[in-house]
């Protein structure tokens, strides 16, 4: 085939964007994981967490989350000791930058870090018209963005408010607990870069995993276990006042 | 653009979900259902004095069904992807059931149910006319010209059994739009099992005002006399209706307060805040009380036919004011608080936008002029010149 250096210099480029989209196109392998040998949960120990804010940072870098939204974000409550019922509850941008000093001294405050409780019976999954959302054999619920109508039935029904529908890809996103992660033997963004450990992902399956001794040992809560959501986020030092 | 939130809102709420389209959506089904039922009234239970609103309503009930799907396309982030509701449905999600409760009314119930009834018509008018209209009408007889005696009494039986089974696939349209929000155990606003049934009952109140309403305008326009017995009986129903409907939503509102879960000083704040205005003032004072004390007026009091017809238009104006803030509260007002009940976010309504206020007011006079078009199309009343009909029934009597 006869091909002049002008031709060469288009057709390049041109391979070249073509080569990058088929690599893009595929899923990156992960051999040796098996989902049924899986049950990914996790924990977050309150009395761990400082409220840095690496967490949300590390996930919106992992993930590419677009800002305004969170696939996990930190709260800190502050509880006054006269009125248990009613605390004050503040997020600024999601908590991704640490929290300015407290405003008040009285009752005590602490960090509250959130994000989708992988639920084993989740509304959201229920609730999706086209299965577009469900629950992997592993446990995790995860969200298939080529088939989702964006109708947002899934963010009304999820109680925790952890999902919402990405502005520029009109399909509904939520954590996915680095799926590509832990499928790799990796654990989560978050967890990796908690600086005092206060997450830990957890393989319910494993039985070596240290999640069942912290369960043993240890009095560990699931937010809103009146929803009968079945959690699998639990909360070691959860207060009674977090919503 | 900040959106204004009053104390704590988990991060990812305080942009509303569904938009004044979502609103719009159970305001225009609630309508076919209503419109559907009312016409049932005829057929199936006989109250004759309805006859002149019977096919308005049924094509009313057309019409608005034709446009109901579309608030809710313009809604999806994809709605390229929406058919696969019919093709791959998650059969535990309410929403893709309600897919084929939707079809099945438009297809099964409705569009035969007015063919059936119009068959006849639509022979006849396939013969009268010329040109374009020809082809049209012809297309509509789908092939079947007989309109013999015999023919059309079969049209009757089946027109009579569909209707039969339309009353409770209307009763499911909207019965399951209200499921639809009532099975939402994350947001106590919504979930109630009352919900389906208080949906329903004003669905009933919606479509029996706009077809009263229209069946009054349409008089007017026509210059013909408007036939007070019907429209005395229509209002009749509606009083019933409404009152049905009001004492339902009264239960709900009564036990939510007596009740006084969790949510409710959350909800109760909202009330009288952010939703006094379009629920306290509008749904119920304007919307609901004053109709049902205007239309109880006339059933106890005997008036005047002009008096009647200005109370029955003012009364039927706000009922539909009043519904359309009901389903506005309903949508809107379940967004606007917090799950952690701790804040409250602000509505903002877009005005040139995919789903802005230009946008709502164009999809509630579609049905409108979808109407129209049915009107000139099917005529609803008996034609003035019953002569050509006469000759071309006479011709094919005998097929």
């Amino acid at each position: 085939m006869n091909m002049t250096r002008r031709q060469l210099l288009i057709l390049l480029p041109a391979a070249a964007v073509a080569w990058k989209s088929i690599l893009a196109g595929t899923p990156e392998a992960s051999p040796n994981y098996n989902m049924t040998e899986h049950w990914w949960g996790m924990l977050v120990d309150i009395t761990k967490c400082i409220g840095c804010g690496s967490c949300v940072r590390a996930c919106q870098l992992e993930n590419q989350v677009t800002d305004g939204y969170f696939r996990t974000w930190v709260e800190r409550y502050h509880v006054s000791d006269y009125d248990i019922e009613s605390p004050k509850v503040d997020s600024p941008d999601g908590g991704k930058n640490g929290f300015p000093p407290a405003a008040v001294s009285d009752g005590k405050n602490f960090f509250v870090p959130k994000m989708c409780n992988h639920c084993v019976d989740s509304p959201c999954t229920q609730v999706c018209p086209v299965g577009a959302t469900f629950v992997s054999p592993d446990g995790v619920v995860l969200v298939d963005q080529k088939y989702c109508l964006g109708c947002r039935y899934c963010v009304q029904a999820c109680p925790y408010g952890c999902r919402f529908v990405d502005p520029k890809k009109e399909t509904a996103q939520k954590c996915t607990l680095c799926y590509h992660r832990i499928t790799k033997g990796l654990t989560t963004a978050c967890c990796e870069n908690c600086p005092t450990g206060a997450r830990q992902l957890a393989d319910l399956k494993n039985p070596n995993d240290p999640i069942h001794e912290f369960l043993k040992t240890h009095s560990v809560q699931v937010l809103k276990p009146y929803m009968a959501t079945r959690p699998k986020l639990f909360y070691n030092g959860l207060d009674g006042s977090v919503r | 653009m900040q959106i204004p939130v009053e104390g704590f809102m988990y991060p990812n709420e305080v942009e509303l979900q569904w938009s004044v389209l979502i609103v719009l959506y159970p305001f225009l089904t609630g309508l076919v259902a209503g419109a559907f039922i009312l016409a049932s009234l005829e057929r199936v239970f006989m109250v004759k004095a309805v006859k002149p609103t019977y096919r308005l309503a049924l094509l009313t009930a057309l019409a608005f069904l034709i446009v109901a799907p579309l608030p809710l396309q313009l809604h999806l982030g994809h709605p390229e992807r929406s058919f696969e509701m019919y093709l791959t449905p998650h059969r535990s999600s309410a929403m893709a059931m309600f897919g084929f409760v939707y079809l099945w009314y438009l297809l099964a119930v409705l569009v035969v149910e007015i063919w059936l009834d119009y068959r006849r018509d639509i022979v006849v008018m396939s013969q009268c006319t010329t040109g374009w209209k020809r082809l049209v009408y012809r297309v509509l007889t789908l092939g079947s010209t007989n309109i013999s005696e015999r023919a059309l009494h079969i049209d009757e039986r089946v027109g009579w059994l569909v209707t039969v089974i339309g009353i409770p696939s209307a009763f499911l349209l909207h019965g399951y739009v209200g499921f639809i929000f009532g099975s939402i155990k994350a947001n106590p606003w919504w979930s109630s099992p009352l919900m389906p049934v208080v949906f329903l009952f004003s669905a009933m109140v919606s479509g029996i005002a706009t077809v009263m309403l229209l069946y009054m305008l349409m008089c007017l326009v026509r210059r013909e006399p408007i036939d007070m017995d019907c429209v005395d009986t229509v209002a009749k129903y509606l009083f019933y209706t409404f009152i049905i409907d009001f004492s339902l939503e009264m239960l709900d509102l009564i036990h939510r307060i007596y009740e006084a879960d969790e949510s409710f000083r959350s909800l109760d704040f909202m009330v009288h805040t952010r939703l006094f205005l379009s629920q306290v003032v509008i749904q119920i004072l304007l919307g609901t009380v004053l109709p049902i004390l205007l239309i109880g007026l006339t059933q106890v009091v005997k008036l005047a036919e002009k008096l009647r017809k200005r109370i029955y238009v003012t009364a039927g104006c706000l009922t539909m004011i009043g519904i359309f803030a009901m389903r506005w509260n309903v949508v809107i007002g379940g967004q606007l608080f917090s799950k952690s009940f701790l804040g409250y976010t602000t509505y903002k309504m877009g005005i040139v936008a995919r789903e802005g206020l230009l946008t709502a007011i164009v999809l509630t006079v579609l049905p409108l002029v979808i109407l129209g078009v049915l009107v000139k199309l099917l005529p609803p009343w008996p034609e003035k010149k019953e002569e050509p009909l006469l000759v071309a029934l006479a011709a094919h009597g005998a097929d």
